[in-house]
């Protein structure tokens, strides 16, 4: 039986800021319509995974593929029109434009003219702005925020979707809401989420990858994880004792 | 509602603006005019950086190097075909390619933004001391001889189109300028309501996230950079048929930093705003210089921190928040439930 081509692979990949190892040799396979949970101590290179993903920085060394194609060191406009879509940690988004034209300045690139409109509305829909669509982005909260970039990414409709730190700033109500959004989007495409809320990676999570100072600490089915020893050592515990 | 009333204000005030620009000539004195025709030269001049500065977010402090380049190819190429209509086109195709091979390196080399506007300047300061050398028979382009210091003189005026036996008179000179002007003015807003538009307001708002999505950062502020040179190349030709002459001090620095302060007072991110604050200020200044009390740049620095201090967000933004409060609260006293929303923010007065 022939293997399939995972959605994305990583193979030695590497990142070095200075002394600084941020990534270290990380071997990472993702498959199709899959739904990952990364969790790691503050400073595990979590984001620093997602941004050579991204293109928003070259790796040091090592390679990404994305359903086989290279893409390590590409453009992040590159990426981004290949399929790959991200929401930052720090929240990213264009605060003098209005709800309506962050989410239309995405499903734009996807949707053509007749069907725009539409679009927008039901992204809007989902990510429940619509009584403030016409308001300036500046103007929100920052859970508000965290959803307008959310939305951003999925009228964009990538093949895959990677979401750093969704829940942060977010209510609970929010936080359940985020839960059933991302179950809904893994009907039909593959997500990565960083999240530090394990009651969060809880609703959401099937396997879950450990990074720890740099590297992959393990990978398993989220009971596994979570009642293993190292990872209560290296994560759990610092949180408490944080 | 309010949405409706502020278009048709706006196709309004279009229309009264050409009215005015049309019966000028009949109503004021031939001297006045002519001023007017400069101030207008100047405005073009100030949409071009009120566009790349406002809404691309690229901040030239060498806008005049394009001012400059138009001018001397309108007048170098006006004096070879006797004829302004081809000259008119040199004056937007050079300065545009100019900016093409400055802004490639700026914005594919990734440049920062403060070495962007250091290297304007330079670029600007290059352009004044190469042309200035420029005396001497050796230097000259065809039948135009540069001039170095001494400039261009006698350079040929606007003609009819395609023909270059008909010059155009002083009231026909001002249509031409005061109608490129609302023409510019007319075609930057509507291309900045276009969806390109959007997306120069975009990579301005937040790059990054505008590569996220798959815009290429690059290829925007390059046009968006490349079109402010094409309209300061187009001023630069009004400029030179208003005096015919040209000299290097076309490409002088004070007056790249004049455009700022226009910029600054009418207000950054309006394009209406950068037109009257150019026209006021440049009135100003010709009220100083007929007199000889007060020194003029004295008084363009007071009237710089007078509005950066009190005025920061420049006259336009300031009228227009005013406005907004006071239709919000007339809405309300009519027991209007809707909440005053602004028409749209990336919308341009
Ligand atoms: N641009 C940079 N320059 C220097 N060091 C960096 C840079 N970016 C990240 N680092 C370092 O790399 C390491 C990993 O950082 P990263 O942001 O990826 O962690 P993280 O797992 O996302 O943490 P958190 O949970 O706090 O978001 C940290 O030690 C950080 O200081
Ligand atoms: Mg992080």
């Amino acid at each position: 039986m022939a293997e399939l081509t995972p959605l994305l692979r990583t193979e030695h990949l590497t990142m070095r800021f200075g002394g600084v190892v941020a990534n270290d040799d990380i071997n990472f396979t993702l498959q199709e319509m899959e739904l990952r949970c990364l969790i790691g101590p503050n400073g595990a290179g979590k984001s620093t995974f997602f941004k050579s993903l991204t293109g928003q920085q070259t790796p040091t060394s090592g390679t990404i593929a994305f359903r086989g194609l290279p893409i390590t060191g590409r453009l992040p406009h590159e990426i981004a029109r290949m399929g790959i879509g991200i929401k930052t940690q720090v929240p990213n988004v264009f605060n003098g434009l209005t709800v309506r034209e962050n989410i239309w300045l995405s499903a734009r690139r996807k949707t053509t003219s007749q069907s725009l409109s539409a679009a927008v509305r039901g992204v809007l829909d989902l990510i429940r702005l619509t009584p403030q669509a016409d308001r300036t982005v500046a103007t929100l909260s920052h859970g508000q925020r965290q959803w307008v970039e959310i939305g951003m990414v999925l009228a964009a409709e990538p093949h895959l979707i990677l979401l750093d730190e969704p829940a942060a700033g977010m209510t609970d109500e929010e936080t359940l809401l985020t839960a059933d959004i991302i179950r809904d989007i893994n009907l039909s495409r593959a997500i990565v989420v960083v999240e530090h809320d394990m009651a969060f990676i809880r609703l959401i999570a099937k396997t879950v990858t450990v990074f720890h100072q740099g590297r992959v600490l393990i990978e398993d089915t989220v009971d596994k994880v979570l009642a293993d020893q190292r990872v209560r050592d290296v994560y759990l515990g610092k949180k408490v004792a944080a | 509602m309010t949405q409706r009333l502020a278009l048709f204000t706006q196709a309004l005030a279009v229309v009264v603006a050409a009215v005015a620009i049309a019966i000028a000539p009949g109503m004021i004195e031939i001297f006045t005019l002519m001023q007017i025709t400069l101030f207008a030269s100047m405005a073009v001049l100030s949409l071009s950086l009120a566009f790349i500065w406002g809404f691309g977010g690229i901040l030239s402090f060498g806008q005049t190097a394009f001012f400059g380049l138009g001018g001397y190819a309108y007048a170098v190429a006006a004096i070879n075909f006797q004829d302004s209509t081809q000259a008119i086109m040199l004056a937007v195709i050079v300065p545009a390619l100019f900016s093409a091979i400055l802004g490639y390196f700026a914005f594919y080399g990734r440049i920062s933004d403060v070495y962007l506007g250091v290297i304007t300047l330079t670029v600007t300061l290059i352009l004044f001391n190469v042309i200035n050398s420029t005396s001497g028979d050796e230097y000259r382009i065809g039948e135009a001889m540069l001039g170095g210091f001494n400039g261009i003189p006698a350079v040929p005026t606007f003609n009819m189109p395609f023909d270059p036996e008909s010059p155009l008179s002083p009231e026909q000179s001002w249509w031409a300028t005061a109608g490129t002007l609302l023409l510019v003015y007319l075609g930057l807003r509507a291309l900045l309501a276009s969806p390109f538009g959007r997306v120069i307001v975009a990579v301005r708002e937040n790059e990054v996230r505008a590569s996220l999505l798959g815009y290429d950062p690059r290829v925007v502020k390059l046009m968006t950079f490349i079109l402010g040179g094409a309209i300061a190349g187009l001023a630069g030709a009004l400029y030179v048929n208003w005096g015919a002459f040209v000299g290097p001090t076309i490409f002088s620095l004070s007056l790249s930093a004049e455009i700022i302060i226009w910029i600054t007072v009418g207000g950054l991110g309006t394009l209406l705003g950068p037109i009257i604050g150019c026209i006021l200020i440049e009135y100003i200044v010709a009220g100083i210089g007929s007199q000889q009390t007060l020194n003029s740049n004295l008084v363009l620095g007071s009237v710089l921190v007078f509005f950066v201090l009190l005025i920061p967000k420049g006259i336009v933004p300031t009228i227009r928040d005013i406005a907004t409060g006071l239709l919000a609260r007339i809405g309300r006293g009519h027991g209007d439930a809707t909440p005053a929303t602004m028409p749209q923010t990336a919308g341009v007065k």
